[in-house]
């Protein structure tokens, strides 16, 4: 996995301690690790260089003289200026005054066209609207029975060749727009996305068609489909389609993987249209307005809690996950619970993923590859263990601990380093819970964890802003984790 | 949102836990311990073939695939008259921008001319650390060769690129007298269902019998999509309901090409990201399950769209590590991006790309050429 960027600055501020401001040539080789770090994240390499220089302005003016981190100041500029470029709001959606509100979708070939026109169809019925989908890819084999089956999904209308009297293969998909926005008017649906079939940007006959489906339909919002994973080419294409099309945003799709998502700025800078949704998942339900301060974290490799809670809200029983914190506060955690929390987090994803998404975790950490074999060993562990060795894990003596090793395929050498972890993170969390103001005469279990939970709520503040706002970067590095040191 | 934040520190703890276990007995046991191998073996050898500098005689190249092929394979070039990388390009070649132009020109070799090959390579998504180690060697030519004007740098640029990647076995492979399975892997919308179209009607045309398997079971109207395909390559296709387990369809593929003596299965699998454990567990059994005999998987390419940015080489490493992938096909070259990130995935990882997408039909899907790569990637 690739160091945060903050890593990377590591090694030129350390040089730096005791001098307290950065000589020019400090300055150039922070920016050659900025730039570094944008280009492994897909940023496009002209948009890298406008932004570099930006960030050298700032560095070297006088914001950093008095810097008591200085490494992290510099990540906060970076962080900055990242979200400028990604424009701090979310776009908003109007409405045509005089319906139907037409959203034209393009793009290149497998960015998520089709899907996601069945995930904005599902968008804009949870707004109160009644879309209607048009297909107008009559190039892809079955595109067309992909719309309608998303569309039965998501309880939508989806009209396409239908309209014409063609049969067969081929058709004019210019047509099938212009006819799908008139059933439009005679259903009474009072939003029409129109599909579009794939194509190259360079490819100046579809080019025209998809602008001569434009010149029928005139849309109000023509969304060009951009997949995350995409390199340098992605402004290129941008711009071609930009164009063309005159687009009004981007959606930004599979952002469920771990490309950086780089090319989403470079669009945003280059054509200077927002990034307006973002498809997170492969449910027809993962996708969303988007959220710039969320992909400018995630580009800096400065880890994604918000993305991290949202996978954790998927994957865990909102009632056990509080009991079992409940107990973790107060120190009653047992190796029980962390089974049971393990099978839990596994649904999340690859652990070593996970790790990549937690801010300020220590650097050895996270260059650990934590492959599935390891998880299983711990497993394996604590399964050995008799279930009141799991309650009260003090009662393994000597040959307890052969026991376990032998039972587990491990050595006693690996079930004492589990037990090692595993108090030093009890006696971590004891401090911790200690400090709540929360009563903990409150016999009701669950009614202890909701207010666990508030008391979590306040101490965490300055980590994780409550509402989905950004997270505040200085806070990171405070983070600070059982075991570890 | 309280819960969210109740849950995070229990994953926290889980992670630091688990992590400070695996930290502390790999401190402890050595480096002699690595993890142990978790499946047959296989991997072990996959381990070996990539920490392995390429072997540099052309003739004995078939190594990077040996381990796939069973014990005895036959490797047989599919080479039919059709157009070739070049020709095929050229029709696309008026749109590859040259990045080089300014440095061709140029009397001497300063930085700033390192630095516009720098970015020229990275322009074409080869990515900072593969063109700077690139860069490096080449500065090494220049010394030793005495190189001293733009267009003998170019030239030395291509030449060490064509170099390494050129020791690769491109073929793909078949075994006469068995149920050859090749298996299509890939994140979601790189082309995976489309380039099975174009290979059946290759593979149709120059007589072997054929039969898809619509492994993608996830993806609305894969299945149809792929029929229309098998029509035009007049190749059988195997297809189960939505949702239904790709492994059994694929299965039901390899014995109904067996009882009926085709030559090859195509097996389709559904998009996956290559960072959801469970799909690539899932994707680990297809594998698993397509060479049980009769079947015998004789190719398991991953598809790459060549719009792909550095995340390229993360997919590649995690589908060989789950599927043990023995080519990359490249699709949608045609387009204006370059598909540099191939580059690392051979000289990283040893994964020849095997195939490349240059357009709609099928005739457009042509056997990989470095060398016609490497030209386009500097092309004027």
């Amino acid at each position: 996995m690739f160091d945060a960027l903050s890593d990377r600055f590591d090694g030129i501020f350390k040089r730096l301690r005791g001098r307290g401001r950065l000589s020019e040539a400090d300055v150039d080789e922070v920016l050659r690790e900025i730039r570094l770090a944008l280009l492994e994240a897909d940023v496009n390499f002209k948009v890298v260089r406008s932004l570099v220089g930006r960030i050298r302005e700032r560095c070297v003016g006088a914001e950093l003289h008095e810097a008591l981190n200085p490494a992290q100041q510099v990540v906060d500029i970076v962080h900055q200026e990242l979200i400028a470029i990604l424009g701090g709001d979310t776009i908003r959606i109007t409405f045509a005054p005089r319906p139907p509100t037409v959203v034209l979708l393009a793009g290149l070939q497998g960015s998520g066209k089709t899907t996601n026109a069945a995930k904005l169809a599902r968008w804009f019925k949870q707004q109160g609207r009644n879309p209607l989908l048009v297909g107008a890819d009559l190039q892809r084999p079955a595109a067309i029975e992909q719309l309608r089956t998303l569309g039965r999904q998501v309880d939508v209308p989806v009209v396409s060749k239908d309209l014409t009297s063609i049969g067969g293969e081929g058709g004019d998909p210019v047509e099938v727009a212009r006819l799908g926005i008139d059933e439009a008017r005679r259903l009474g649906r009072d939003v029409v996305i129109v599909d579009t079939a794939g194509r190259l940007s360079i490819d100046a006959e579809l080019m025209d068609q998809v602008r001569r489906i434009a010149e029928v339909t005139e849309p109000h919002y023509t969304f060009l489909v951009v997949d995350a994973m995409t390199g340098q080419d992605a402004v290129t294409t941008a711009e071609n389609f930009h164009a063309t099309l005159a687009l009004d945003g981007v959606i930004l799709t599979k952002l469920d993987g771990d490309a950086r998502g780089g090319a989403a700025l470079s669009v945003k800078e280059v054509v200077g249209k927002p990034i307006a949704f973002a498809s997170t998942g492969e449910k027809l339900g993962d996708f969303d307005l988007f959220h710039p301060d969320r992909l400018a974290g995630r580009i800096l490799g400065m880890g994604d809690v918000l993305t991290l809670i949202d996978r954790a809200k998927e994957a865990f029983e909102e009632e056990e996950a509080e009991a079992a914190a409940a107990k973790l506060m107060e120190g009653q955690f047992t190796f029980e619970d962390f089974l049971e929390q393990m099978q839990q987090v596994k649904k999340m994803g690859p652990l070593g993923n996970l790790i990549g998404m937690i801010p300020g975790m220590p650097k050895e950490l996270r260059n650990t590859e934590i492959d599935e074999g390891e998880l299983g060993r711990v497993e394996a562990i604590i399964k050995s263990m008799t279930p009141q060795e799991r309650r009260q894990p003090d009662l393994i003596d000597g040959s307890r601990r052969l026991r376990i090793a032998d039972g587990s395929g491990t050595s006693t050498s690996e079930v004492n380093a589990l037990l090692q972890q595993f108090r030093e993170m009890q006696k971590m969390m004891k401090r911790f819970g200690g400090t709540m103001p929360t009563a903990k005469t409150n016999a009701n279990v669950n009614a202890k964890a909701k207010a666990k939970a508030k008391a979590k709520k306040a101490k965490k503040g300055g980590r994780v802003t409550p509402k989905g706002g950004p997270v505040t970067a200085g806070a990171k590095t405070e983070l600070k984790l059982p075991g570890l040191k | 949102m309280e819960a969210a934040l109740i849950i995070l520190v229990a994953v926290l703890v889980l992670v630091a836990v688990t992590a400070g276990f695996v930290v502390a007995t790999r401190r402890r046991r050595g480096p002699e311990l690595e993890p142990p191998l978790v499946d047959d073996g296989r991997r072990g050898r996959a381990g070996a073939t990539t920490l392995e500098p390429p072997p540099v005689d052309v003739d004995e190249a078939d190594v990077g695939v040996e381990e796939v092929a069973p014990p005895a394979p036959e490797p047989e070039v599919v080479a039919p008259p059709r157009p070739t990388f070049r020709e095929r390009l050229a029709k696309a070649r008026s749109t590859f921008s040259g990045y080089v132009g300014s440095i061709l020109t140029r009397r001497s070799i300063d930085q700033e001319t390192w630095e516009d090959l720098e970015e020229a390579l990275i322009r074409a998504d080869v990515g900072v650390g593969p063109a700077t180690e690139l860069l490096d060697s080449v500065r090494e030519r220049v010394r030793s060769e005495g190189l001293t004007d733009g267009e003998q740098l170019v030239g030395a640029v291509k030449a060490e690129m064509k170099e390494r990647l050129a020791v690769a076995d491109r073929s793909l492979h078949h075994r006469e007298g068995a149920a050859n399975v090749w298996l299509f892997v890939g994140v979601n919308g790189v082309g995976k269902t489309t380039t099975i179209g174009k290979v059946a009607k290759r593979e149709a045309e120059v007589g072997r019998s054929i039969v898809m398997a619509a492994g993608d079971t996830f993806r609305a109207a894969a299945a149809e999509q792929l029929g229309t395909w098998a029509e035009r390559a007049g190749a059988d296709l195997v297809r189960g309901a939505e949702g239904a387990d790709p492994s059994s369809i694929i299965y039901d593929a390899i014995e109904r090409a067996a009882a009926r003596d085709a030559d090859l299965v195509l097996a389709d699998t559904a998009g996956r990201l290559h960072t959801k454990t469970n799909l690539m567990d899932e994707l680990r059994k297809v594998k698993r399950v397509a060479g049980k005999p009769p079947g015998t998987v004789t190719e398991t390419l991953l598809v790459l769209d060549a719009t792909t940015g550095q995340n390229g080489l993360q997919q590649a490493r995690q589908f060989t590590d789950a599927v043990e992938v023995t080519g990359v096909v490249l699709t949608k070259l045609d387009g204006s991006a370059k598909g540099g990130i191939v580059f690392a995935i051979q000289s990283d990882l040893g994964i020849p790309v095997k195939l490349v997408g240059l357009g709609e039909t099928a005739d457009d899907l042509v056997p990989f050429d470095p060398d016609e790569f490497v030209d386009a990637l500097f092309s004027e």
